[in-house]
């Protein structure tokens, strides 16, 4: 059997898929990303980017850490969004949940003002989706029933195949 | 953290290479993505100073074969071995399911071993971990330099519990992908436990 720190189940992924969903309709920007704190993609919307999810993934979670140790520092617990502009494409993040990180790719189709604005409603209902996936995780961490001393062991397999000079 | 995405049906989990400053944590993770099969790699990222030291991380995403329709991957973290870089070496350890720590075996080292190895104790810590709760791995790198530590030594000091142990020499290769296999084995061994 195996159990994860945090798992999502398909009907919350859904849920979640449809708030990201509306807020890339309503806020015409193109991507939307969710993340968790540790750098883990956990669902993407919108246009598939061009670049590597996972690493895009790993580094806006060290953006947001390293920006949180920054409001530290002047007093804040910690900045709950942030904006990286360009001179084409544009970045939004924000906090949701705590611990799961909203971000949305725009560009000049859309503006600053209404990003914010949309993803101050879509966070509300990632609040509620997530909150509600975390107490059920609380009481019913399922093991997945297809892991067991197979699963390992063909696992197992893949590691000595891969990892080989 | 490991994380299982039923929906993308996704096992991800994180293993986070730590050490003194200059012991091959970076070169570890260089290695294995010069080895690799390209199809099953991700984007090597590497945020360094001018000066080729680590500023903030390095990452490798390492995908594993589908096994039952789950895809496993393996997020791969170096951490600044410089000693001001704390603050960032204790936020790349959020959420790790498995560590690498890098000796560095030359006599010159020795102190820079046990001083990172300390704070890595101290670090997690802060996230109310234990190392004995965390699969642990120790790689004694630098093993082809002239003036270095015995193993027999190298253990008493920097592993009195008996974690797995590697001998290494991270530029040739030698020992890197024992010490991850290592690692890696016990992630999933870990989460099949638990």
């Amino acid at each position: 059997m195996i159990k994860a720190d945090w798992t999502i189940y398909e009907e919350d992924y859904w849920a979640l898929n449809s708030v990201l969903k509306e807020l890339i309709e309503n806020s015409n920007s193109q991507s939307v990303l969710l993340i968790d704190k540790t750098g883990q993609l956990i669902a993407s919307v919108g246009m598939e980017p061009e670049f590597d999810l996972m690493s895009f993934a790993s580094l806006c979670a060290a953006d947001f850490e390293a920006n949180a140790q920054l409001a530290q520092l002047i007093g804040e617990k910690d900045f709950s969004t942030l904006y990286h502009q360009g001179s084409d494409e544009s970045m939004y993040l924000s906090r949701v949940a705590q611990a799961i990180i909203l971000v949305v790719l725009f560009n000049k189709r859309t503006t600053l003002g209404l990003v914010r604005l949309r993803v101050k409603k879509a966070v509300d209902g990632l609040n509620t989706i997530l909150h509600g996936l975390f107490d059920k995780l609380e009481y019913e961490n399922e093991d997945l029933k297809e892991f067991d001393a197979e699963f390992a062991d063909e696992l197992n397999k893949e590691i000595d195949s891969l990892f080989q000079d | 953290m490991s994380l299982i995405n039923y929906s993308s049906r996704e096992i991800n989990c994180k293993i986070v290479y730590y050490g003194a400053g200059l012991c091959g944590k970076t070169t570890n993770i260089q290695y294995v993505y010069n080895k690799v099969d390209p199809g099953t790699k991700g984007k090597l990222i590497t945020l360094a100073t001018e000066m080729d030291r680590t500023l903030f991380f390095d990452f490798l995403p390492l995908e594993l074969g589908t096994v039952k329709g789950f895809k496993t991957r393996f997020h791969l973290y170096t951490v600044p071995g410089q000693v001001y870089y704390d603050a960032s070496r204790k936020l790349i350890l959020r959420g790790v399911d498995g560590i690498v720590f890098v000796a560095d075996s030359q006599a010159s080292r020795f102190d820079a071993n046990i001083e990172s190895l300390y704070n890595l104790h101290e670090n997690l810590d802060e996230y109310k971990l234990k190392i004995e709760d965390i699969p642990f791995v120790i790689q004694y790198n630098k093993r082809d330099m002239p003036d270095i530590i015995s193993i027999d030594e190298l253990e008493q000091e920097l592993n009195p519990e008996g974690y797995p142990s590697h001998e290494a020499v991270a530029v040739t290769g030698e020992g890197v992908f024992d010490t991850l296999k290592a690692v890696a084995k016990g992630v999933l061994k870990k989460l099949s436990k638990n």
